[in-house]
């Protein structure tokens, strides 16, 4: 079980990112996770809720886009989402092996919001 | 609101480091293999075989990981050829900066082959990159020939499959060719040898394997020169 340090990567990675932004606070960030991954969404969603139990982005929203695994047929230059092992491309019946997605785990973006007057926690600015 | 793309790994910092060890075993000619399996599948009793069959003045050398205890290490450096044991101290898999950190006192100029056996485990060492030219996975046959669809992606990136065990054959209604199609059907055109690390069956395939590998990453590092 690693989803663990990859949540904690995750919040570094926001972290580092949101010195950008002192005015700013965090709401979603964005996940690529592929089929061929092996990380768990679930588990990784758990250990993350877990981590911002408490804190300051305790609604900080993880939006995770899973990823299935695609091949691309050099026959026809087709790219398909390969279902239950089967490489056979669905355009040309060419067996395509050649794996172009599906082993990602990437972050995509972060959604920040500027501190308003009334926001909760709000860091005071002078 | 505003969004802001981040499209990064995020395991970037791991990758460096990999990347920066590839090119480290590149620059001297080192070929990195990074066996992975499940607990007690065989890869320590592997390498003893493969290291009792190599000749003595080969240049090579072991990293063992586990959770706790010397005891691959020291099943391994019977064989007289620098062995050096990883402690992750509960970490599930082995990642860059382990490694990096314990080949510091190795003159890598003074090896031509490094093997790192990972943690034993079939899923979390597969997100890890060592720096290692290939990933080998071993599955026993006391383990079901459904494993590769169970745990496709080290299957997926893994160059060899060592079917391992297979002295037990008799006794356990495992179906090698129904493991080999399972491992096919993740990694089209997977290599796959069959051995015994208890009665040395097999063991020939896989050493022809390793010194194919040995000779076309030689290769690779004469034109990369
Ligand atoms: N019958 C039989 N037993 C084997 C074979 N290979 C390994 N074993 C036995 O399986 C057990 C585990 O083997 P190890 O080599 O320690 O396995 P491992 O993958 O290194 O285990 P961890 O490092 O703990 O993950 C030992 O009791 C070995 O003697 C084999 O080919 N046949
Ligand atoms: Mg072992
Ligand atoms: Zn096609």
């Amino acid at each position: 079980m690693h989803e663990m340090g990859i949540a904690s990567s995750v919040l570094e990675a926001v972290k580092t990112e949101m010195q950008r932004y002192p005015e700013s606070y965090p709401c979603k960030v964005g996940l690529r996770i592929g089929e061929m991954s092996a990380f768990d969404p679930d588990a990784l969603r758990f250990c993350f809720e877990a981590m911002i139990r408490d804190t300051d982005w305790a609604a900080l929203e993880l939006a995770i886009e899973f990823c299935p695994r695609r091949h691309h047929c050099h026959a026809c230059d087709h790219e398909f989402i390969v279902r239950d092992y089967d490489f056979r491309c669905p355009q040309c019946a060419n067996f395509a092996i050649n794996c172009v997605s599906g082993d990602q785990l990437e972050l995509a973006y972060l959604e920040v919001e500027e501190y308003g007057p009334g926001t909760v926690g709000a860091k005071s600015t002078q | 609101m505003d969004r802001v793309p981040l499209e990064r790994k995020v395991l970037s910092e791991n990758d460096r480091i990999a990347a920066d060890l590839r090119a480290r075993f590149l620059e001297h000619g080192v070929l990195c293999l990074n066996l992975i399996s499940s607990p007690g599948s065989g890869k320590t009793s592997l390498l003893e075989r493969t290291l009792e069959a190599l000749p003595r003045q080969d240049r090579v050398a072991v990293l063992t990981g586990d959770i706790q205890t010397e005891n691959d290490a020291n099943r391994l450096k019977r064989f007289h050829f620098p062995v050096k044991q990883i402690t992750t101290g509960g970490t599930c898999h082995l990642d860059a900066r382990m490694i990096e950190r314990h080949l510091a006192d190795w003159r890598l100029q003074d090896l031509d082959l490094l093997f790192v056996e990972n943690v034993g485990n079939l899923v979390c060492p597969s997100s890890y990159d060592l720096g290692e030219a290939a990933k080998i996975v071993v599955l026993s046959v006391t383990e079901g020939e459904d494993k590769p669809l169970k745990y496709p992606s080290i299957f997926f990136k893994s160059d060899l499959l060592v079917l391992n065990k297979i002295d037990l054959l008799p006794y356990v209604p495992f179906d090698i060719n129904a493991a080999a199609e399972n491992a096919r059907k993740v990694h089209p055109g997977m290599e796959i040898v069959k051995v015994s690390s208890l009665t040395g069956a097999g063991l020939h395939e896989w050493i022809t394997w390793l010194e194919a590998k040995r000779k076309a990453h030689k290769s690779l590092v004469e034109t990369a020169s």
